[in-house]
């Protein structure tokens, strides 16, 4: 305990919150630089050095409000931290020359302060609905931190836990993290503690540990912004596992499509290596442990954990199929193989500095913790957010999300990805966790939360689903294989106006089978859009089938445009407009659309002037 | 054990096996199609699904539990196979008669057993299987549209070949199965086996232009000195399919491209059908009675105008064991020990190193104990390609954990599988070897109590490998060091090392001295007399143990019984009524000298081509033509048989009775499976007839009579006999009729008592390269060719995948003498040359050139030295000096 405890003094002080000069934080993660950060960086840094303010300019990770990129936050000495929005690289310079300068805080343009004090005009962010709900676990110092400086981590409670754990037996970590309750983050949530437990007591000298950071769900992307805006928490969680399962190497199995995290890990690494927390004699303690990353070449099925290690040990990866022996007990070339996700491993440092009751405070009976949610879709407010397990959809979509976008009204919530549910509004009162989420038939997943509004049909959603499901298919399996194919044949016939009485029947009964008969998860799941929104909207697939109308005027072969003519006055806009040639008529003669001709693109409507509003989109048999 | 109840029935199996194995024991059909029992399992199809314990799970991979509960036609596991079987025929061309599997279909006899309605199959959609076919291997095709991926064609070429030419690719609905680089299969690695066809349960892999045989034969395969046991199908008068007996320990029912589809030359127009006799310089038709009188009184009249010796007798190790003991009998009836055949181009230093230091010249283990050897260590030999059934027995080996050391100058197919890989330059064996044995030494790695008790002679070979250090060596031999003490220690600490050498150790003309390293070898550390372990010489033709048994050796009798011990020669003259010649005869190659300088007046060629498959060909064509009588016995007008005063026409292995002994010393019965073509007759019948013509009265009436006289002379043959080659074959020594016969020689003993180290040193070979000719010029075979190409050349399929020379080299000599893909080079030795395209590849290490000796337009043998093993005679045929020329 001593020694390792001795070698905290490695540990500088803090770095950003006591500085002396002004510190600017520019969210750069992936998000960020999409939305224009590496622009709004040149500018800051090009105005800075023109203004010759001296100031501290650090890139961080994503803060996790999407909607508001490009984030950019200023601490003035003495001041509480300002964050701002949609910021170009105009106002970025504006700001220098304003608030640093100036000492205007321009609060038209910021979303908030955080930290002591207030500046009046700008509202605290804390007290927000957006973030009063939050609570950041996994995601702590995302947008806070610079990813590349180890300092900066060790600054925010970083490398605190793992000398706490290299001083206590494996045993004794196990039991803490089993006090914590902590469950793997990848979407099962099998108990963490149990997992680590049945990997330790596997016998054989030579074990690992996984991160799985195979990130591959539409829309997702949790993974990547811890692994961008706060790498060294994994490297230290990874350490941790390592040192308790009895592992000397790990590896981070991360998608090739993601190169800043991969790039944001590789420093990581090395810093931690240079500092002596990881590589040989972890801090002084005897325990050797490395680090390798793995880069996945996209395939989804690899984040499956049996395909995952084949893919590690340079095979096509597939899912072995059951029975088979744990990977706890035999996973990569053989050797129990500790595989966990990403945020599971970014929650390890933190239970063991902060103690396992602090995080068993959090969350809900059977599900500790936070859960983190990519919140996407027609939402006001989407981005990156964690709660507490337990937290209902509701306070999610409506509070934090700022409610549904474009004035419209919420139709469903799918969560889980294309493994998850559509669940409808009648549920927004469910808590939000692993086992409830189950119950409704949707899934926690990896942590996609997709809003959809009523101008979205359920059996387009259910098929855009399953097409993707079948597309990353191992394509080992019949059932995942064909079945899903199958299901999806009958979907586009639907959606065309082809399906048949006794469809929605056949759908349910193969959606069975496949669950039934798959070999992994991801076919044991593929139906579950089908099968949720068959359950929540089967009016919607009866409308399709029956009446060929589809209710949300999505599917294109079972709606068609008209002009109204009582509302027509005929002044050409659509007829010049429509780009077949589909609409006919003359001066004071209403329009007409040429159904035959017409390609529902669409353009008349939008053409229609407001006041007339003499084109509609309607559904159903045609008059 | 484990008891379970399936379907209400009890059931006790071994603990660990699976629902399905159970199943299979109560007689209960459990449907399947990705299961094949030689196979790992896989899970995939999913139309086992059964119900254990109220849990659906696959019958094919579950283990029993005890008092498990199993259900297979309970209402879950029912719908869920009728609904996969559903799935796949969704899927599926369903065009069943024009498939070629119609009949033995496993997905029509699971639909059948689901019971597929065709209201079913009308609720669902149906999803166009893919239209392509891949029609690049002119043996079988892929057709796409029947494959249901059940990956059992990638198991099969993964674990039963280990060639591992395909795999799945692509995901989803576009899920294939394909070669790397998506390349057409004849253009992928794979090795055209067929064993994936023989195992697909659908018309995805079939056969092309196959005919369904109205009756099969069972007989043994006649290439290599495997001896893969096989059915020749026969449909009229023609053979028209050949599939591996499953039930022969040999070969286990697999085979390779050769064997599988090779078979063309039985029926081929080219095969001889009458006698010929040279008249005005053309070979013209005649009549067996006319070919024969004339054989027989040129014979005659040579013996009396030159004497006995003047008459030679080239024997045929493509022939039966029995027809060979009757070549040799004529020889030395007529008063000659001038018999000798093609092992003098191949074995002949195992023969004579291993019967010197050992007492049998052998195989000392057998082909199914390499699959549990700790560790291989192959040598020369190029195992998957020239003894492939072998090589998949040595991949599987490393598949289960052995070990594998691959010492070649060309990095083989297999040296990529292997643990040590030790690029020796041509004919440094002896330094590689003696370094190995260093090092054991060195580090104390020998087996002391063996050597104390089982041999002699160890303290004589120390002070010459006192000087072979791995670093001296690695000077001489090219290998890295390391490697070197690598190696020796895989060897020697291993449980059981077995090593495999053919030509690459003993076409040298320090052949016999490579062997007897070898030995030493295995002696030091124990590796001989037990199982998985060894010094095994894999015979390269199918029955050239045979040949060498039945004593086609100018110095031996049957048995290898010295021709020089008057008792051995007393017994035989005694049985055969004449006296039986007492001066040595002279090996091949001296019997063509001999011939060059009119000593040798005539010879009788039987099954050998000596034209294309010996050294230095324009000698041999000179010496040929120098004889006064030459007679040819063959199937095919060779090369050979074009110079001869008279051809007989022979019968090939499917028109006769008789036995082929394979590598392994296993005794194999070949049985007729149709009349001999034309007017040909078995060389044994043709034998014999000449026999009679020259006044020895022979009665042979079959084969049978002819082995049962083998055997009374012969003590290792004493105890087998046709009726128990009837249940299998025999492996000699097999001295009584109740001997089991013996897998393993030298278990308690050697047969020479004491094993024997012999001293050996390096020696350079004859000819090293030098300014003029500066390349290192080996020769060996390919995979897809055998030998002079006489019998594999009639198949236009083995053509398609490799029918002319390429010469292998270096991409640096190629880029140094400006030679790019498509050029021709002339390859020029001292002794002739030849016009070849190239084949640009590191396969070969630079200053080396590689080529087969299979097609005639490319005799590479014009090339090669005739320089021998001063102790077995065998030509330096690995090493000769050759410089290329571009010659476009």
């Amino acid at each position: 305990m001593s020694k390792a405890l001795e070698t905290q003094k490695v540990f500088p002080e803090g770095t950003l919150l006591n500085s002396e000069k002004p510190v600017i934080l520019v969210g750069a993660a992936t998000c960020g630089r999409a939305s224009g950060a590496i622009e709004v960086i040149a500018a800051l840094e090009a105005k800075l050095q023109e203004t010759g303010v001296d100031a501290i300019l650090r890139q961080v990770g994503c803060a996790g409000m999407c909607h508001a990129e490009v984030l950019v936050d200023i601490i003035k000495p003495g001041h509480p931290r300002i964050t701002y929005g949609h910021v170009t690289p105009d106002v970025a310079r504006q700001l220098v020359e304003d608030y640093l300068l100036n000492n205007n805080p321009r609060p038209d343009l910021a979303l908030g302060t955080s930290g002591e004090g207030s500046i009046s005009g700008i509202p605290i962010l804390a007290d927000q609905p957006e973030h009063k709900y939050q609570t950041r676990v996994v995601l702590r110092n995302c947008g806070h931190i610079d990813p590349t400086s180890i300092d900066d981590y060790i600054a925010q409670e970083g490398y605190k836990g793992l000398p706490i754990a290299l001083a206590m037996a494996p045993e004794e970590i196990i039991q803490l993290i089993k006090k914590s309750g902590l469950r793997g983050r990848g979407g099962a949530g099998f108990p963490a503690g149990k997992k680590w437990e049945s990997c330790l007591l596997a016998k054989n000298t030579e074990k690992y540990v996984i991160c799985n950071a195979d990130e591959g769900d539409p829309g997702a992307f949790m993974d990547r912004s811890v692994l961008e805006g706060d790498p060294h928490s994994v490297v230290e969680g990874m350490t941790i596992a390592g040192y308790t399962i009895g592992a000397a190497k790990g590896y981070l199995y991360v998608r090739a499509e993601y190169p800043l995290a991969v790039r944001q890990l590789r420093t990581a690494i090395a810093q931690a290596k240079e500092r002596g927390f990881l590589g040989k004699n972890v801090l002084g303690s005897g325990f050797d442990f490395e680090l390798e990353i793995f880069q996945g070449a996209g395939a989804f099925v690899c984040g499956e954990s049996t395909a995952l290690v084949m893919s590690i040990e340079g095979r096509r990866g597939m899912p072995r199929p059951l029975p088979r022996p744990r990977t706890t007990e035999e996973g990569l070339w053989g050797k129990p193989t500790l595989l966990n996700n990403v945020k599971t491993f970014a929650c390890v440092p933190q239970i063991i500095y902060r103690g396992p009751e602090w995080f068993a405070s959090i969350g809900s009976e059977n599900c500790r913790g936070t859960a983190v949610f990519a919140l996407t879709g027609k939402i006001q407010k989407s981005g990156l957010i964690e709660v507490p397990m337990g937290t209902k959809l509701d306070t999610i979509i409506n509070e934090i999300g700022g409610g549904v976008s474009g004035g419209r009204k919420l139709k469903a919530v799918q969560t889980g990805g294309p493994s998850g549910g559509c669940l409808p509004t009648s549920m927004l009162n469910l808590p939000v966790d692993f086992d409830s989420l189950t119950a409704a038939g949707s899934m926690m997943g990896s942590g996609g939360m997709v809003v959809l509004d009523d101008s979205t049909c359920m059996v387009d959603v259910a098929k855009y689903f399953l097409e993707f499901t079948l597309e990353e298919s191992c394509g080992q399996c019949v059932p995942c294989r064909l079945g899903t194919e199958q299901m999806l044949k009958i979907l586009h016939d639907i959606c065309s106006g082809h399906g048949r009485e006794g469809d929605i029947e056949l759908l349910q009964q193969l959606g069975e089978g496949i669950i039934a008969g798959s070999i992994c998860g991801l076919g044991q799941s593929a139906p579950n859009p089908v099968l949720s929104t068959i359950k929540y909207f089967r009016e919607e697939y009866e409308a399709h089938i029956r009446d060929q109308r589809c209710p949300a005027l999505v599917c294109k072969e079972l709606i068609y445009y008209q002009i109204d003519a009582a509302k027509c006055k005929a002044c050409g806009l659509c007829l010049k407009a429509c780009p077949v040639g589909a609409i006919s008529g003359a001066k004071k003669e209403p329009h007409f659309i040429d159904q035959a001709k017409c390609t529902k693109c669409g353009i008349c409507l939008e053409t229609c002037p407001d006041k007339f509003k003499s084109i509609e989109r309607v559904t159903g048999k045609q008059i | 054990m484990v008891t379970l109840f399936i379907d209400d029935l009890e059931v006790q199996v071994e603990k660990g096996s699976t629902i399905l194995q159970a199943a299979q024991q109560l007689g209960i059909y459990i449907p399947t199609l990705c299961y094949h029992p030689d196979l790992s399992t896989f899970g995939g199809c999913r139309v086992c699904m059964v119900e254990a314990n109220r849990k659906l799970v696959t019958a094919c991979r579950a283990p029993v539990e005890q008092g498990m509960v199993v259900r297979t036609d309970s209402k879950a596991a029912r719908e869920l196979q009728r609904m996969v079987v559903e799935l796949i025929l969704t899927n599926h061309n369903g065009d069943c008669l024009a498939c070629k599997k119609n009949g033995e279909c496993q997905l029509q006899q699971v639909a059948n057993h689901v019971g597929i309605t065709r209201e079913d199959m009308d609720r669902l959609r149906p999803i166009a299987p893919p239209a392509d076919t891949d029609q690049s291997n002119p043996f079988f095709m892929v057709d796409r549209s029947r494959c249901i991926l059940c990956g059992v064609c990638i198991r099969t070429c993964e674990e039963i070949n280990g060639a591992a030419a395909i795999e799945f690719g692509f995901r989803g609905n576009r899920t294939a199965v394909v070669t790397s680089n998506n390349s057409g299969i004849a253009q992928s690695n794979c090795e055209s086996c067929g064993e994936c066809l023989e195992r697909c349960p659908t018309g995805a892999l079939a056969k092309k232009n196959y005919e369904r045989p109205t009756r099969e034969v069972k007989t043994i395969c006649p290439y290599c000195g495997v001896g893969c046991a096989i059915f020749l199908g026969v449909r009229g008068s023609r053979i028209v399919s050949v599939r591996g007996d499953s039930t022969s320990p040999v070969n286990r029912g697999q085979l390779c491209v050769k064997g599988r589809f090779g078979f063309h030359f039985v029926n081929h127009p080219n095969r001889l059908t009458s006698p010929l006799i040279r008249r005005d310089g053309q070979l013209r038709p005649a009549s067996w009675e006319e070919a024969l009188d004339l054989v027989a009184s040129k014979f005659s009249d040579i013996k009396t105008t030159h004497g006995p010796q003047s008459l030679a007798g080239i024997s045929s190790a493509r022939c039966t064991t029995e027809e060979n003991y009757l070549f040799q009998k004529l020889m030395r009836s007529l008063g000659t020990n001038n018999i000798d055949h093609c092992a003098r181009l191949c074995h002949a230093p195992t023969v004579a190193g291993l019967a010197t230091v050992l007492g049998s010249g052998a195989m000392t283990n057998t082909i199914g104990e390499i699959e549990g050897a700790g560790t291989i260590f192959v040598i020369g030999s190029n195992t998957s390609e020239t003894h492939p059934v072998i090589g998949y027995r040595v991949r599987k080996a490393v598949k289960k954990g052995a070990k594998l050391i691959v010492a070649d100058p060309r990095r083989i197919p297999l040296a990529d599988q292997a643990d040590v890989y030790l690029p020796l330059k041509p004919g440094t064996d002896i330094a590689l070897l003696n370094a190995m044995l260093h090092v054991i030494v060195k580090e104390g790695l020998q087996d002391q109590s063996f050597i104390q008790s089982r041999t002699e002679g160890f303290q004589d070979i120390l002070p010459v490998i006192e000087k072979y250090t791995p670093e001296f060596a690695e000077e001489l031999t090219g290998v890295p060091a390391e490697d070197i003490v690598r190696a020796a220690r895989l060897y020697a600490k291993a449980s059981s090392a077995a090593i495999l050498y053919t030509m690459g150790i003993t076409q040298h003309t320090c052949g016999t001295d490579n062997v007897l390293t070898l030995a030493n070898l295995a002696l030091a550390t124990g590796n001989l007399g037990k199982p998985h372990a060894g010094l095994n010489p894999l015979r390269g033709q199918n029955n050239v143990q045979g040949a060498c048994d039945m004593g086609c050796l100018p110095g031996v009798l049957t048995g290898y019984q010295p021709i020089a011990d008057a008792a051995v020669r007393e017994k035989f003259s005694r049985a055969w009524g004449l006296e039986v010649p007492a001066n040595p005869g002279v090996t091949i190659g001296e019997m063509f000298t001999r011939a060059h300088k009119k000593e040798i007046r005539a010879m009788y060629i039987m099954g050998e081509n000596p034209v294309l498959t010996d050294p230095n060909g324009n000698h041999i064509k000179e010496c040929l033509a120098a004889l006064d009588f030459l007679v040819v016995q063959d199937i095919f007008l060779t090369e050979t048989a074009e110079m001869a005063d008279v051809v007989l026409p022979a019968a090939s292995f499917a028109e006769k009775e008789g036995t082929f002994v394979n590598t392994e010393r296993r005794v194999q019965r070949i049985r007729q499976a149709l009349k001999p073509i034309g007017q040909s007759k078995p060389d044994w019948e043709i034998i014999r007839d000449l026999a009679q013509k020259c006044g020895f009265g022979w009665q042979y009436a079959a084969p049978v009579e002819i082995m049962d006289e083998i055997r009374t002379l012969t003590p290792s043959y004493a105890g087998i006999t046709y009726e128990r080659l009837e249940k299998g074959g025999l492996q000699w020594p097999c001295p009584s009729p109740e001997h089991p016969g013996t897998p393993i020689l030298h278990m308690e003993k050697f047969s020479r008592g004491l094993g024997k180290f012999s001293p050996v040193e390096f020696n350079s070979p004859d000819e090293m390269p030098d300014q003029e000719y500066p390349f290192v010029l080996s020769t060996g075979r390919s995979l897809f060719q055998y030998h002079s190409g006489s019998m594999t050349r009639k198949s236009e399929g083995l053509n398609l995948l490799h029918g002319e020379e390429y010469v292998e080299i270096n991409p640096k000599d190629a880029h140094a003498l400006g030679l790019t893909p498509l050029d021709l080079v002339k390859v020029v030795s001292r002794r002739g040359e030849v016009r070849s395209k190239i084949n640009i590849t590191d396969r070969v290490s630079p200053g080396n050139v590689f080529m087969t000796f299979h097609f005639s337009e490319t005799a590479t043998n014009l090339l090669t030295n005739e320089k021998a093993c001063q102790v077995a005679k065998t030509p330096e045929l690995k090493v000769c000096a050759v410089r290329l020329e571009k010659a476009n």
